[in-house]
């Protein structure tokens, strides 16, 4: 056969696709193509939905004593002998009578396995700071025998990118531990089974033996080899389980476990940062929809899949170090689904299984995972807008994103990487980056190079400011001249990590639930950009007078206005088109230098939890913020300063160009409930009639949080009594009660808006 | 100005909001027309002063002296901004669409927004050519000023009555109390449509005859659409302190819903629709 006929083979499906609307899909790998044709749009409400099953509440109590202890001690167990793989431990369980979707990272639930092809350093500390002892075996392995990623990565970095990181402007890179933000399409393994996925693999591989090998070809061929070797550890580690995944799903039970059973492989074989799921709500919905009209199945064991999937996405653990979870805290995992949207045809998205994705967090109560992704369309059903909403305000646990903005450029079947990175699925992946101190460059600029915290000479040396006081051209000259070299560096940086990350640690599943030729991007990113913009703008409108220290170092900064000046957040183009053009200005900077294997640069502006780090890290800066303040987390103004309430705001961060952020601008509002004269129908219908209108206007993101300062105070002094208490933080939710004291202050400081 | 103190920042009563680089040097405009006048602060995400989400505008300059009053900031007409019409008018330009969009509009507080009459006008009257709803919230007690002519830019009034009783009134706000009813009476020949709103302070406002008193008087009017029970709240004290002025109801609570109910009830049976 050729190749190419083996890539549209009709599958040997036998009757697993009995009921299947045909196309596209039944000869080529399409999983979009099967979801537009065979999903079943939802228009109705949320009255049909079930409660939580005796099966699901069962293994539910049983992972409960885990996460008690988990929040008292941290680290309840960890795997230090045997780095993990698809097949590296043996089967387990947390109640297998109960458990209807089943499998586990290791051999038992919450025990942390360690990965140490990212980086020995990373595992080995983190091993030590969760109190257990590093095993030497390993150790020689990995300092013997193997090298790893990590070691790769400091073999290439120059001088200047370590100084860059020492000195805090270049952080979070993921040069010691797994890039994350890769979502296999771990759909495919229930439609089309392992077989036929290893078989177009096959053909894929075929196609480029004839081509001159070049350094991407052989590359890629060895990339497909190693593929074709992880899909065939993925049936033998289903196996263990007693499950044959070499031909497709034949049900929805079936559907959920090869989905699952997928992602799990992928958890097992990478430590990524973030680890999405993607967006399978909808394509299981099929499955259920076949089940229930063959009668095979009720709602009440539909739901019952949910909520036992959603169960094994909520205990998904990896082992951190203390300086990661500065970084990223409350060990989030990123488990990203996606729900509603809209499709290329105008069709929506929703399916009876995005509610049923939705109600899991009343059946199992609200958690930060997996991390639930509103697609926004302002073409949405109305009832589901509504219960979205609802949701929101009971268990602050999600996240919303513009689906009418991201649809132009993605198309209709993207899932989100992380917090705010869409990819097409299976065609798309990324380089991710972390992202630079924003707010250090400017102060960099301001001071020739130097670093104001330090006083070394950090960038390269410029001419500092002179003369008492700052002036707005003068600044945004030297602002733009480091740019210029803070974007090469961090682009060399990123050049060198994934080309290590390809070579020591390559996520071998993921990408093998990818096409061979996908796009790549590779995703930089800012923080501090609601800092860098009022500090512009009280210079452009105040008159600020620089104080220096001793070695003639800027140190202050004090406005002798007579005039406070324009601050983002307040709808005031004065200085929303600063923070814009600056989004735009160092995108363009950040084109200009050739990346590895020739991905797309991309930019978010984004924080995660980093705001409080950076901020740390950071001295006084012109606006008036002090030494070690955090900056506002994401795109988010400055705490406090957005002081007209949430729709002035709402406009500001709606202005941020997508088009030059293509990663990403995250937005967390924060709304204390309050008591209004409105019903409660009347109150949701106006908070949707509001995200109608900020997604309208080109917001991108919304991390919403309906939870008022009084309850998360109490929740410091008290935490056993809120060990759910979900909030969102730039792009993700977590347990409140396991953030760093640090972080909780910084979440209680931010800026509540009155009722939306 | 008035000794103010830096006030906590975020408060959208803060007094850094709205005060503008391009605002003129008041002293360089002789103003008679109210093309300019003083502005305390913006607020756009409020859904209390009217119907859906409003931006209010408050405007500094009030005759009142009420003790739980919550904006004592804006009570001199120098504690606010001079600003022009066409700087306030782009500003709420800005908000305009989404405002719409949300079914909503704009609302003038204050400050009593009929100290700056002709100012209050202009703004009302460019809010209107944006498609706007308009509405301001008043005390009345400057109602013979507004003229038809005024009053045809305001589609809704949210008139505070704080009592019927004038000995009250005058207890509570430092003035009287007939002026304000003499307005309502003119809105209702006029059938301008009015929310009242009433605010209950426990112990200075909430006497059951108190309470009858204004149900009875606002009853038989058609055009008052709602009347709107306020439960007095501490959130201005920290305004009075700030401001080093002396603030009688430091120890007062915020009535029991209880007492809230009561009230609403005593409207309800009366004939009002009330909330």
């Amino acid at each position: 056969m050729t190749a190419s006929a083996a890539l549209r083979k009709e599958g040997d499906a036998g009757d697993c696709w009995r009921g299947f609307r045909p196309g596209d899909w039944r000869t080529s790998i399409s999983v979009r193509d099967f979801i537009v044709r065979n999903a079943t749009p939802y228009t109705g409400n949320e009255d049909f939905l079930a409660g939580a099953s005796q099966r699901t509440k069962a293994v539910w109590a049983k992972l409960q004593p885990y996460f008690a202890d988990e929040r008292k001690k941290g680290v309840l167990a960890v795997d230090t002998k045997t780095p993990s793989t698809l097949l590296a431990h043996k089967a387990g369980y947390i109640d297998r009578d109960n458990e209807i979707i089943v499998g586990l990272q290791t051999d038992q639930p919450f025990k942390r396995a360690i990965f140490p092809f990212g980086g020995l350093r990373m595992v080995e500390a983190g091993i030590k700071a969760a109190g257990f002892e590093p095993d030497p075996a390993v150790h020689e392995t990995f300092t013997k025998y193997r090298r790893s990623h990590n070691d790769g990565v400091f073999d290439t970095y120059t001088p200047e990118i370590m100084n860059c990181r020492r000195s805090g402007i270049i952080t979070g890179l993921p040069d010691a531990y797994g890039r994350g933000r890769i979502i296999g399409d771990y759909r495919r393994v229930a439609l089309y089974g392992v077989d036929r996925l290893i078989e177009a693999k096959h053909a894929e591989r075929a196609q480029i033996d004839d081509m001159w090998p070049t350094d991407e070809i052989i590359r890629m061929r060895e990339e497909l080899s190693e593929q074709v070797r992880a899909l065939e550890d993925l049936a033998s580690m289903a196996k263990l389980y007693d499950r044959d995944i070499s031909k497709p799903a034949t049900n929805a039970q079936e559907a959920f476990q090869w989905t699952y059973f997928a992602y799990l492989g992928a958890i097992k074989e990478a430590n990524g940062a973030a680890m999405s799921i993607g967006r399978i709500s909808s394509f299981l919905d099929v499955y259920i929809e076949r089940d229930l009209k063959a009668g095979a199945l009720d709602e009440a064991r539909a739901q019952e899949l949910w909520d036992q999937l959603v169960q094994k996405l909520r205990i998904v653990r990896f082992l951190r170090t203390p300086d990661y979870d500065a970084l990223f805290s409350g060990d989030p995992y990123w488990a990203t689904e996606c729900v509603g949207g809209m499709d290329l045809d105008g069709r929506t998205l929703v399916t009876k299984s995005s509610y049923r994705m939705l109600h899991t967090l009343y059946n199992l109560g609200a958690a930060p995972e997996p991390n639930i992704t509103v697609l926004w369309s302002n073409h949405m059903p109305a009832p589901f807008k509504r219960y979205c909403v609802k949701v929101s305000r009971d268990t602050s646990s999600l996240q919303y994103e513009n689906d009418d903005l991201m649809r132009p450029f993605w198309g209709d079947d993207y899932g989100i990487a992380c917090c705010v990175s869409a990819m097409r699925l299976g065609k798309q992946m990324q380089f991710f980056g972390a992202r630079v101190n924003f707010a250090k460059a400017l102060l960099y600029a301001i001071n020739g190079g130097r670093d104001e915290v330090s006083g070394d000479q950090v960038a390269p040396q410029t001419m500092p400011v002179v003369g008492e006081f700052l002036d707005y051209d003068d600044v945004m000259a030297k602002f733009d001249t480091t740019m210029e070299w803070l974007a090469k560096t961090y682009v060399h940086a990123m050049n060198c990590i994934h080309y290590m990350h390809d070579k020591y640690f390559y996520e071998r599943l993921e990408m093998a639930l990818h096409d061979r030729d996908i796009l790549r991007t590779m995703a930089f990113g800012i923080a501090g950009l609601s800092v860098v913009a009022d500090s512009l703008s009280a210079i452009k409108y105040g008159k600020m007078r620089v104080t220096r220290d001793a070695t003639g170092l800027i140190v202050d900064y004090q406005n002798e206005g007579n005039q406070s000046t324009p601050q983002f957040g307040n709808n005031d183009d004065r200085v929303d088109q600063i923070a814009s053009s600056l989004v735009t200005s160092f995108m363009d900077k950040i084109r200009k230098h050739p990346t590895y294997r020739n991905a797309t640069h991309t930019q978010s502006v984004l924080t995660i939890t980093s705001n409080v780090v950076y901020g740390k890290a950071t001295g006084n800066t012109p606006d008036g913020r002090r030494k070690g303040e955090p900056f506002g987390p994401g795109a988010n103004p400055m705490h406090g300063r957005d002081s007209h309430g949430w729709l002035a705001s709402c406009l500001s961060v709606a202005k941020l160009p997508y088009k030059d952020s293509l990663d990403g601008i995250s937005y967390t509002v924060s709304v204390a409930p309050q008591k209004t004269h409105l019903s409660d129908t009347q109150l949701l219908d106006e908070a949707v009639k509001a995200f109608d209108v900020y997604f309208d206007r080109g917001g991108f993101h919304m991390n919403l949080n309906v939870i008022d300062k009084e309850t998360l105070e109490d929740a410091i002094k008290n935490p056993d009594k809120y060990p759910q208490l979900t909030i969102r933080v730039s792009g993700y939710a977590v347990n409140f009660v396991r953030l760093t004291p640090e972080q909780q202050r910084d979440v209680i400081s931010r800026t509540f808006h009155g009722q939306i | 100005m008035s000794t103010v103190q830096p006030l906590e920042p975020g408060s959208r009563y803060d007094l850094r909001v709205g005060i503008s680089p391009d605002a003129p040097d008041e002293s360089a405009v002789k103003d008679e027309v109210g093309s300019f006048g003083y502005c305390h602060s913006y607020e756009t995400s409020s859904r209390y002063d009217g119907p859906g989400l409003r931006v209010v505008l408050f405007l500094s300059g009030c005759l009142l002296r009420c003790s739980y009053c919550h904006n004592p900031d804006t009570w001199h007409l120098k504690d606010g901004t001079y600003v022009s019409v066409d700087h306030v008018l782009r500003r709420i330009a800005d908000f305009a669409p989404s405002i719409q969009a949300l079914g909503g509009g704009l609302t003038i507080s204050g400050g009593e927004p009929m100290v700056q009459l002709a100012f209050t006008k202009r703004i009302l009257a460019g809010a209107r050519r944006m498609g706007l709803h308009t509405a301001i919230q008043t005390s009345g007690f400057l109602g013979d000023r507004a003229d038809e002519s005024f009053l045809s830019e305001v589609d809704l009034v949210l008139l505070d009555i704080k009592s019927s009783d004038p000995e009250t009134y005058r207890r509570t706000t430092e003035r009287d109390l007939a002026p304000t009813l003499r307005f309502a009476e003119r809105l209702a020949a006029l059938s301008k449509p009015v929310w009242v709103r009433f605010t209950l302070v426990p112990g200075e406002t909430d006497d059951p005859t108190n309470v009858d008193g204004i149900a009875r008087f606002v009853a038989p009017m058609k055009n008052v659409q709602w009347v709107e029970v306020q439960p007095f709240h501490q959130m201005g004290s920290f305004k009075w302190k700030a401001m080093g002025l002396e603030y009688k109801l430091e120890n007062t609570q915020p009535p029991s819903r209880d007492l809230v109910n009561r009230v609403i009830e005593q409207f309800r049976a009366a004939g009002c629709q009330a909330r």
